[in-house]
């Protein structure tokens, strides 16, 4: 084994995405293709009067409009793909097609819209005071979704304000603890308070940011032969099927779903989203193909965001740092609509990373009239490591302990538990990667220049840490190998950008023991036989995938032993494979070329080529199966692999800054990030995720702003300048990168994800380390942006409302 | 402003300015005169601006480039930010201007972004950029200074109204050189210094500055009165590139000995115009430029200052970028 896990290579996708040669959705051009523009909502929450589109539909070049009427309804609080009932600034009310973009847009300006302007609300704190007002016209929060997998469906709207009292209770300044939603808890919270040395209490908030994909969601589609054909951007592929179908009204197999390239989608393009069936109805309308390119403003709207995060963390220590008892509270600003988990993930992550013996978790979710909710990497863990890191570190300065040593004392190892069901965990080595880090980094030489002065500037030191979930399991593999000799790995994956489409793919050759050069790959448009696998994202790519790529490539082990017993005597017991060449262990000259198995296979027929099928694999997989079946060597199989329990990515993150009291302004001088994920399987894919999850993070921290007037409901913050993400200018050129490399027994070749927590980990240490900077001050708020350095070092009150929930 | 998606327009691209003065004669309001693009396209994509006609001054030779004269410079307005702030002559006599020129947006948008073109662009305020209706947009409100307004960026002096402010680095450091306007037009030429040049919106609510309809800004004159001083430009922004100024600032200072004789300091994005700290300058002259007297300096340039509700940590930004100007010029 291991001739090609943990090698660098290069995916083979990488020369058409730097010629740019790749083709992206709004690449796609057709004969007669119209192309379509939104009218967006103006107002944070109206209700559709009346639309006269007469004189828009007069105009030369106009073909059709379409609106929310000729949908299917869509049940409060889904996403709606056109609504009636626009609930944020840039909610698509209508879409309309003509010849071209310009004469489209020209008529959407000449269409008459009547809105009634609604009740509104962008801030969860205003929805929840007595009489506050509500974001829907049916309540203030989303009903139901107990699960992950309830997470989409709907169970309506209801209500829930707070009283005065509540408010009263709080104090100045402190988050008030009302009625919530949801709550659950393990061990005895109010003995591990009384056991404490010291408790903190403290209120925070998270804002939310935009996912900002630099490509954005355009969709283009045509009908023919009665199936819907969809070039989609989207980070998935086999996911998205159903999900798309359900949205169009067709059986997935009716759906052909072409997505070969994705310019970033940070968990804002995991699953189907509501404006990519836009172009599917309209062309079904208009009888041509329909292109709809999404701007860059209306990308900022609909491309949902992070949630934001107002709450409150009780937390006790013992005087060496270890933590007695959690306690912790969450509002989620869950946009107008479902929204997502992020509230409900960041307690589960609260239990896993600092292992409180006894805590208790709170929270709800409250409807705002803001752009749509959704995951964004690291989904909760990551606001939750912005809110909580800098109150560890605040304990340990109270405590007179290391900021590494408190991390490290609470660390979570393999007997370490989850979440409210205190379930096991597939490996966790968060202390071998703080002990790592702490040694590259240099942490005890660089932590004496902690406070340093040269001039204005003051030099602050932090680490901070993340985790995210890493790995599912029980997909299906599929792959075949051709009389040609070659390997063809069908993979259901996305191409997300992080090449675990191909790093994945090469476990399969890895196992057959395949020339890299000799493997395709095929992959992103389901006409060509792609299996059912699970969405990329969540960080789970890497298990999942390698997990069900590992149980094809046995299945096809199993075969070529099968067939060379068959030829060649003796049980398939008595054969290996390798160099692509089945043989008999005992003496390899009794050999069958890969090639010549294939075509024995083709001849065999029934399971060998696939026109037989496991009955435990999807439908999906099983259609795909169809395509190629009959044609090689066929190996699929459903992932049957044992699980352990949750599977955690953890990582760490090292920072010096230097920071400019005077300005506000800061450096950041050096970053290490270290991955617990598992055995590496592709080096050069994972320094990227660990470098790029710390630019990313760094906005986090300091820099993406979201920025609401609560008077209007209007948004300040439009796009990549207003939003601000990092440039060049603000991260270092070069950063450190690291894993712990232990194996993961729950994956077959080692493997955990690793994607999100490599952001929350450096945001939390850029944080951590403005604090440290100006000497212990703690915002308790993400992001730290100049203004609030500089209104700090100034010794004066910042401007924000403690617990306004946007950017100032 | 949702709208991402420019309208038609004939676009002209005169070969001289008399070309130029021709077509604005012709169109009137109904034309756009457009210089690198960077404000007007974005105008344009939002909609927010619709002309039928758009003049580009890319094709006027005499526009461009940078000319040694008897009494100092002179830069053409099409000249782009990059030949500013790479001009060995701007370098070594007016560094000022080349380091202001430095920290404008990105290196693409400095490539193409002209030096007129940035002195004339739009306030950034985000109201007025939204599309609203306000005192600025021809509208009889102004939405940033409402009590709940989000106006971290907005001014801290000379509120009219409108608490917009210049978003322009060049246009402190030309202000603070005592650069010369001069504008043309199909009746002639007029010379306006850079410090009457930008517009409060006292004077006028719905400009930045005194330009006219009919009018081009041709020409950007530098004399040598400050040729060789020692200068001081730092901007403030929340990130390193493709940022506007929370708070910039332009000093020159003319040293004898240990003390100093003369004093130009100009500070941005505090109000609609490059603020011209005139008292702090008259406080100056004569004393040691040491700690204390930029300290001094720095107290004196805030004076008066009218914070709003979320921008008061501009009154120490701009103490502070006072003080390093006068400390570290």
């Amino acid at each position: 084994m291991a001739e090609l896990i943990g090698q660098d290579y290069t995916p083979p996708d990488i020369r058409a995405k730097v010629t740019g040669r790749a083709k992206y959705a709004e690449d796609i051009r057709a004969d007669g293709m119209l192309f379509c523009r939104l009218l967006t909502s103006p107002m944070p929450h109206a209700r559709v009067r009346n639309i006269d589109a007469s004189a828009a539909l007069a105009m030369e070049g106009v073909v059709a409009i379409l609106t929310a009427d000729e949908l299917p309804e869509v049940p409060a609080p889904g996403n709606t793909i056109l609504t009636n009932e626009p609930l944020y600034v840039g909610a698509p009310i209508l879409a309309l097609a003509a010849v071209d973009e310009t004469t489209a847009q020209n008529a959407i300006a000449a269409i008459n819209l009547e809105l009634e302007p609604l009740e509104f609300c962008v801030d969860p704190l205003d929805s929840l005071r007595p009489g506050g007002p509500n974001a829907r016209t049916d309540g203030n929060t989303p009903r139901g979704r107990e699960t992950v997998a309830e997470m989409n469906t709907s169970e309506g709207v209801g209500e829930i304000k707070w009283t005065e009292q509540d408010f009263a209770d709080a104090g100045e300044g402190q988050m008030p603890l009302g009625q919530h939603e949801r709550e659950w808890s393990y061990g005895d919270v109010d003995a591990g308070f009384a056991s404490a040395s010291l408790v903190l209490d403290e209120s925070f908030v998270t804002a939310g940011h935009a996912h900002h994909s630099m490509e954005p969601r355009s969709a283009m589609a045509y009908w023919q032969n009665g199936k819907c054909y969809v070039y989609g951007s989207s980070q998935s592929q086999a996911y998205i099927v159903p999900g798309l179908a359900a949205m169009l009204e067709i059986p997935p197999e009716d759906l052909v779903y072409i997505a070969e390239f994705c310019g970033g989608g940070f968990g804002s393009k995991g699953g189907a989203y509501p404006v990519m069936a836009i172009p599917g109805y309209m062309s079904k309308k208009t009888g041509r193909p329909v292109l709809m390119r999404i701007s860059r403003a209306e990308e900022n709207f609909i491309g949902v965001c992070r949630p934001a995060f107002q709450g409150r963390l009780k937390i006790g220590f013992q005087p060496d740092g270890r933590i007695t008892a959690v306690d912790l509270y969450i509002v989620q600003d869950n946009g107008p609509n479902s929204g997502g988990g992020d509230w409900t993930a960041a307690g589960s992550a609260m239990s896993l990373v600092y292992t409180p013996p006894a805590m208790r978790f709170r929270g709800l979710p409250i409807l705002t009239n803001t752009p749509p909710k959704g995951a964004m990497r690291g989904p909760g863990q990551n606001q939750l490591a912005t809110a909580v890191e800098p109150i560890i570190d605040k304990a340990a300065r109270q405590l007179g302990i290391d900021p590494v040593a408190i991390r490290r004392i609470n660390a979570p190892d393999n007997s370490s538990a989850y979440g409210p069901n205190q379930g096991p965990v597939s490996s966790a080595y968060q202390r071998e990667a703080l002990d790592m880090g702490a040694e590259q980094f240099g942490w005890e030489a660089r932590r004496a220049r902690s406070g340093q002065r040269r001039g204005s500037k003051v030099t602050g030191v932090a680490v901070g840490q993340a985790f995210h979930s890493a790995g599912a399991s029980g997909f299906d593999g599929l792959l075949r190998i051709a009389p040609d000799g070659k390997l063809y790995v069908h993979t259901g994956v996305g191409n997300l950008g992080t090449y675990s489409y191909s790093t994945t793919s090469r476990v399969a050759a890895e196992v057959l023991g395949y020339d890299w050069d000799n493997v395709e790959i095929v992959r992103g448009d389901s006409s060509r036989g792609l299996p059912w696998t699970l969405g990329q994202f969540g960080s789970n790519t890497s298990h999942t995938e390698t997990r069900a790529n590992y149980a094809s490539a046995m299945d096809a082990v199993q075969k070529l032993k099968e067939i060379a017993a068959m030829d060649l005597g003796g049980s398939p017991e008595d054969y290996d494979v390798g160099e692509e060449v089945v043989f008999a262990r005992g003496n390899p000259s009794r050999r069958l070329t890969y090639a010549a198995a294939a075509q024995r296979a083709i001849q065999l027929g029934g399971r060998f080529s696939g026109q037989e099928v496991p009955a435990d694999i999807n439908a999906m997989t099983a259609r795909a199966t169809e395509v190629i079946a009959g044609t090689g060597l066929v190996g699929v199989a459903r992932d049957g692999f044992p699980t352990r329990g949750t599977v955690p990515a953890l990582a760490a993150g090292f920072i010096e800054i230097e920071l400019d009291i005077e300005t506000g302004q800061f450096e950041i001088i050096d970053y290490l990030g270290v991955a617990d994920c598992g055995t590496v399987l592709h080096p050069l894919g994972l320094s990227g995720q660990i470098k790029g999850g710390a630019v990313m993070g760094f906005g986090m921290a300091a820099l993406e702003r979201q920025v609401y007037d609560r008077h209007y409901g209007l948004p300040g913050t439009v796009g990549l300048h207003q939003t601000k993400p990092p440039t060049y200018l603000d991260v270092p050129l070069d950063m450190g990168w690291s894993a712990v490399d232990i194996a993961d027994p729950a994956n077959p070749v080692g493997a955990k994800g690793i994607g999100e927590p490599t952001m929350g980990c450096a945001a939390a240490a850029l944080l951590c380390a403005i604090s440290d900077a100006l000497g212990g001050h703690y915002f308790n708020r993400s992001p730290i942006v100049p203004d609030m350095i500089m209104n700090a070092a100034a010794g004066q009150a910042q401007s924000h409302g403690p617990l306004h929930v946007h950017t100032q | 402003m949702l709208n991402d998606m420019m309208s038609h327009f004939e676009l002209y691209q005169p070969a001289d300015v008399d070309n130029a003065f021709d077509l604005l004669d012709r169109f009137g309001e109904e034309c756009w005169t457009i210089a690198g693009g960077h404000d007007s396209l974005a105008w344009f994509k939002d909609r927010g601006k619709q002309p039928s006609a758009v003049i580009d001054l890319a094709g006027i030779a005499e526009l461009h480039g940078i000319r040694e004269t008897a009494g100092g410079i002179e830069l053409g307005a099409m000249t782009t930010l990059t030949e500013v702030e790479r001009h060995p002559v701007i370098q070594e006599r007016f560094s000022i201007l080349a380091d202001a020129a430095r920290m404008v947006a990105s290196p693409q948008i400095r490539n193409s972004g002209t030096l007129g073109g940035n002195v004339l662009q739009d306030t950034r305020c985000w109201y007025y950029r939204f599309g609203l209706a306000c005192y600025r947009a021809g509208g009889n409100t102004c939405y940033a200074s409402a009590p709940e307004a989000m106006n971290r960026e907005h001014a801290i002096f000379g509120a009219s109204r409108c608490v917009a402010v210049t978003p322009s680095d060049p246009a402190p450091a030309l202000v603070a050189l005592g650069a010369d306007m001069v504008i043309r037009n199909s009746g002639g030429e007029r010379v306006v210094p850079a410090s009457e040049f930008f517009m409060t919106p006292a004077v006028d609510i719905q400009r930045m500055t005194g330009l006219e309809p009919a009018d081009l800004l041709t020409t950007i004159r530098i004399p040598d009165t400050w040729a060789g001083a020692n200068f001081y430009f730092e901007k403030v922004a929340d990130r390193g590139s493709w940022d506007f100024p929370l708070v910039n600032v332009a000093a020159a200072l003319r040293i004898e000995g240990d003390r100093i004789s003369d004093a130009s300091i100009v500070v941005g994005g505090v109000q609609a115009v490059p603020r011209r700290l005139t008292a702090v300058e008259d406080l100056l002259r004569g004393r040691v430029q040491n700690e204390e007297t930029a300290a001094m300096a720095g107290a004196a340039a805030v004076e008066g200052a009218e914070p709003l509700r979320y921008n008061h940590f501009k009154v120490p930004l701009m103490e502070n970028l006072v003080k390093r100007a006068v400390r570290d010029a």
